[in-house]
């Protein structure tokens, strides 16, 4: 019975890509695009040599980070869908942290730097927090509504206090040397190795410790975790704080890894595409890290894509989203029903 | 700030809140019913864009808007399939249907029109004058859209309060249970309802090309159907209060805009965003004691 649920877990989300790989090349095909080739060069662009594979993997750290984010929260119960401005705020708060602390000895400003990412991100998801255990606000209106407010605090940081001293461009000053992340030629960077070691760190904090058994007893009945004592509240707001903090390190890795400067339109909508990557990952750690990096390849390839096939790289939205739906069909009551119907339990009960 | 300037303020209110207008009264029959449309942003962004290419391809607006109404609709069925058919968990559902909306615009967009990089332009519904052009009738200089979305006010106050279809809503979205016992047709009450939001959400996308503007960008809702969302708390799940979210937030816009114009020093970003902070500050006030219909975002199945 538990190897046959195990694996459930494994093939419904890949029957889920599967089925949104289908659908989504339907849309092509109305969209008058040849579908096969677009997705040939998909695969070429994400897989095809070692470029394409290291623009994959540096296009999966942001997803693997943020997507971390998205399934310890909903893992709680909280609707985060604000790991966008999150991510905005840390990529923020490390680029102006980068620039206070760089004169410091070279092994403390990585370090600050990307601490100074973890804390915005968490005071920014503390807002939404707040208010929602508070206020009783949706955190998932207040989430989206700090994710517009923080792409306008970027746009105002870079036209102002953070531009570049040349003045020129929208974007800030390229950080100092000593708080970039290393990274090889390809401009795979260090981000990929820290990402990778929070998802063991995830795992064991959500299934092994207290603090993740009170987190997946909120997400799963708060009512009863109150009568047990819980404090469900709290529960929400640390896993709010933890959520915002991965989010927050995400946009710190992002800058000081890749881009080595902020800029406005600084983050692709990585943050949105982190609640496809927690979906199909089924909220569980060691799942984000596959789901990332099938995102991660989908985003690396969909580039590729729009220069080969002419495809607009915005096409992997429609994948994305018909990932979930056809999770959300996987998952509908209506299935578990029929499921349930055809079991040899209930079979037998029927039997008897 | 002289009276015509308050006039002209009004006025541009009126035209900024109406995309939210139509929205947020749809969203209102929506959740009165008990579903919870975390889409109606990529429901607006449908409208807009289908409202464009309606309107370009046959160069009339009113076309256009029916392409808007049409596309929306058929977006909302794919929610009403999911919710009501699978029992699906609104948030993620409606979140699946903003990334749907957006990928689909995107692609279908440059499917159609290419990789331009000028702005292409469509006819748009022309300010009709009600009375004379004296000042204090610049608020009654609006496209028809603006008052088609001020008439629906009271018929969507009068259809929910005082008929038995919005009776069988309103207890559609309080206990569906104990409104299935007396043989209201939830399913059916929940798919009509999600249809009319998207509609709504729709022909208020359709404003935003259409009448707001004259152009197609992608990603133009920008948000405001987020903001609906938060109108419709503002304004308790009543018509009337929806009707003041709505001028509150044109009226937030519009003093955006006209602060701008005068040259007050103050940031563009930070002007930009008013709106969302002003949202939030709403939310964090009325949030506390409103009365959400009790079956709001639950499945059927809990």
């Amino acid at each position: 019975m538990r190897i046959a649920a195990r694996l459930r877990a494994l093939v419904v989300p890949m029957a889920a890509c599967i089925a949104a790989v289908l659908a989504s090349s339907m849309i092509l095909l109305a969209a008058g695009a040849d579908p096969l080739h677009a997705l040939g060069t998909l695969v070429a662009g994400a897989l095809g040599d070692r470029f394409a594979l290291a623009d994959t993997l540096i296009k999966t750290c942001p997803l693997l980070l943020t997507g971390l984010a998205v399934a310890i929260a909903f893992r709680s119960g909280v609707w985060n869908i604000g790991a966008e401005g999150q991510l905005l705020m840390g990529a923020l708060a490390a680029t102006a942290a980068a620039s206070l602390v760089g004169a410091l000895p070279a092994a403390l400003v990585v370090p600050l730097t990307l601490a100074a990412g973890v804390a915005a991100g968490a005071c920014w998801a503390a807002i939404a927090a707040v208010l929602k255990v508070r206020r009783n606000v949706s955190e998932v209106i207040a989430t989206i509504m700090l994710n517009f407010v923080a792409a306008r605090l970027v746009g105002f940081a870079v036209h102002g206090p953070l531009m570049e001293s040349a003045a020129r461009y929208p974007q800030s000053d390229p950080l100092p040397a000593a708080a970039r992340l290393p990274a090889t030629t390809d401009g795979l960077h260090m981000g990929i190795l820290l990402a990778l070691l929070l998802v063991p760190a995830a795992w064991f904090v959500l299934y092994r410790s207290q603090l993740g058994f009170r987190w997946r007893a909120t997400g799963d009945n708060p009512e009863a975790t109150r009568i047990a004592g819980l404090a469900p509240d709290h529960a929400m707001l640390a896993a709010m704080l933890v959520s915002g903090g991965l989010a927050g390190l995400a946009g710190a890795v992002e800058v000081t890894g890749l881009t080595g400067r902020l800029f406005e339109q600084f983050s692709g909508g990585q943050g949105y595409t982190a609640i496809a990557v927690a979906l199909l990952a089924r909220l569980h750690p060691v799942g984000v890290a596959a789901s990332a990096l099938f995102f991660g390849a989908l985003a690396a390839g969909s580039g590729a894509m729009q220069r080969s096939a002419g495809v607009p790289a915005v096409f992997v939205a429609i994948v994305q989203a018909t990932v979930i739906l056809a999770l959300l069909v996987a998952d509908s009551p209506w299935l578990a029903r029929a499921r349930i119907k055809t079991s040899p339990a209930a079979r037998s009960a029927e039997a008897a | 700030m002289t009276v015509d300037a308050v006039f002209v303020l009004v006025a541009s209110a009126l035209a900024l809140g109406t995309p939210l207008l139509f929205a947020a009264l749809g969203e209102l029959v929506s959740e009165r019913a008990g579903v919870l449309n975390i889409g109606v942003e990529g429901v607006m962004l449908t409208g807009a864009f289908a409202g464009f290419l309606g309107c370009w391809t046959t160069g009339s607006p009113v076309v256009g808007m029916a392409a808007a109404g049409a596309a929306a609709m058929l977006l909302g069925l794919v929610l009403a399939i999911w919710v009501v058919g699978f029992d699906a968990d609104q948030v993620v559902a409606g979140a699946a249907l903003n990334i749907l909306a957006l990928g689909v615009t995107g692609v279908a967009y440059r499917a159609v029109f290419g990789v331009t990089g000028a702005a292409l332009t469509v006819p748009t519904f022309q300010p009709l004058a009600i009375g004379g052009d004296m000042p204090w009738l610049a608020p009654f200089r609006q496209p028809l859209p603006v008052y088609a979305a001020l008439a629906l006010v009271p018929l969507v106050w009068v259809v929910l309060a005082r008929t038995r279809l919005g009776l069988a809503l309103r207890a559609v979205g309080e206990a569906p249970d104990a409104a299935a016992s007396l043989g209201i047709r939830v399913g059916a009450m929940r798919v009509g309802a999600i249809l009319v939001a998207a509609l709504l959400a729709g022909i208020g996308g359709g404003c935003l090309s259409l009448a707001y503007s004259n152009t197609f960008v992608e990603g133009m809702s920008a948000g405001r159907g987020f903001i609906a969302l938060a109108i419709v708390v503002f304004g308790r799940w009543r018509p009337l209060g929806i009707l003041a979210g709505a001028l509150l937030f044109g009226a937030a816009s519009a003093g955006q805009f006209q602060l701008q114009a005068a040259g007050v020093a103050v940031s563009y970003h930070l002007l930009l965003m008013l709106p969302y902070v002003l949202t939030l500050a709403v939310l964090a006030f009325a949030s506390g004691t409103a009365t959400a219909p009790a079956a709001l975002g639950r499945r059927r199945a809990e």
